[in-house]
């Protein structure tokens, strides 16, 4: 059973092989959705985020959930040389780790209620698990930023995840208003192969702006593998990316 | 003598990386005021193309990581630039990565692959929103 719902504005699709998956279980995960926006959106003004932010929550009144994704955060931005921060000119915005975070939570979910066949993916990041319908491993195409209806690379995984980051943009001057790094001209894409959706998503978020030399900090870094898609259409692979072939 | 000509090499080596990198990231400043300069306003120049000349700005389209809104430089009736006022992704100006040990990695041509998969990975919502972004500025140059 395979279904896909609007949360956080964007298609979150669940799909569980396992013949006992009922439709509660489904919503359960849904429902685990939408309380991690309900907490952490900085564009919902009722969110614990934008309480924070207004000062109206004290730190010490956090609830776990926070705690925890900011001690994640922390860990993000020593891992990436103090590139990766979810505080911007001092307001909090972890929405750049909450998503990954989210998918492994929703996957450990299924995972605690004994599904082994599944898969999680919310906007593009993916968290796989067991085996597809065929009883194979899942296949996931990576799309191609130049023309989104078509995939141009297909991961096969049993248990792992997938996670891209990417602009559509070919050719235009796109500038990072806060530091004027150049960005997109450089790659369109960057997709992040590893055991986890979080640290593929959070690395993958974190190294896009690093533009061409994404693809070397992924390099060395343990566990993760990756397929960065520049503005001409080359691609370029990590040495181990080819066992997911 | 062998250690010192292999001293000396990397020495050598490493300076002419940290001008190049510094070269780099003087490149990379400059490139800033030019996308700042833009006035906010259309000119009153005359277009030749399907736009009228001038800079419009988009609407601010919420993507969950943050808000894109970008703004459309339009030179000569087409649109010449866009300058992203907001992105969301999470960055700082140095990047520091270890290039000590930098192995070649393989690349290749992107092609389409026909055969069918169970999930896409891609980066959709950033760039719907950009999209959207861009197609109110570019309905505004009209």
């Amino acid at each position: 059973m395979k279904l896909t719902r609007l949360i956080m504005g964007m298609p979150i699709t669940i799909e569980i092989i396992d013949i006992f998956a009922l439709q509660r279980d489904f919503n359960d995960v849904f429902t685990l959705f939408k309380k991690i926006d309900a907490t952490f959106s900085p564009y919902k003004i009722t969110s614990e985020v934008s309480r924070l932010n207004r000062k109206e929550l004290q730190p010490e009144d956090m609830s776990l959930e926070m705690r925890e994704v900011l001690q994640l955060a922390e860990q993000t931005k020593k891992e990436s040389d103090g590139y990766f921060d979810v505080y911007r000119n001092g307001i909090l915005d972890p929405s750049g780790i909450v998503k990954g975070w989210a998918i492994k939570k929703a996957a450990d979910l299924l995972t605690n209620k004994g599904f082994k066949n599944f898969y999680v993916e919310a906007g593009g990041d993916i968290q796989v698990m067991g085996k597809n319908a065929a009883g194979e491993n899942w296949r996931i195409g990576i799309k191609n930023p130049l023309d989104h209806t078509q995939h141009v690379k297909i991961i096969s995984l049993s248990s792992g995840a997938v996670a891209t980051s990417g602009t559509a943009v070919r050719g235009a001057h796109i500038y990072d208003p806060t530091s004027g790094y150049k960005v997109a001209d450089q790659i369109l894409s960057l997709t992040v192969v590893a055991d986890s959706i979080y640290d593929a998503d959070r690395f993958a978020t974190a190294a896009f702006a690093m533009g061409t030399k994404s693809i070397q900090f992924i390099q060395h870094k343990k566990g993760l593998e990756g397929y960065m898609i520049d503005t001409e259409g080359i691609a370029t692979l990590t040495t181990g990316f080819e066992k997911y072939a | 003598m062998k250690k010192i000509l292999l001293s000396l090499f990397v020495i050598t080596t490493f300076l002419a990386y940290s001008i190049h990198e510094k070269d780099e990231a003087n490149e990379a400043m400059l490139e800033v005021p030019k996308a700042r300069e833009i006035t906010p306003r259309p000119s009153s120049a005359v277009s030749r193309g399907m736009y009228k000349n001038g800079t419009y700005t988009g609407t601010v389209e919420d993507v969950f990581y943050g808000f894109i809104e970008v703004q459309a430089v339009i030179s000569g009736g087409r649109l010449s630039d866009i300058v992203l006022l907001q992105y969301p992704n999470d960055r700082k100006t140095s990047i520091q990565i270890n290039e000590v040990m930098i192995p070649i990695l393989r690349q290749e041509a992107i092609v389409a692959q026909s055969a069918e998969v169970d999930i896409v990975s891609g980066a959709t919502e950033s760039s719907i929103g950009f999209r959207d972004s861009l197609k109110a500025a570019l309905a505004k140059a009209r």
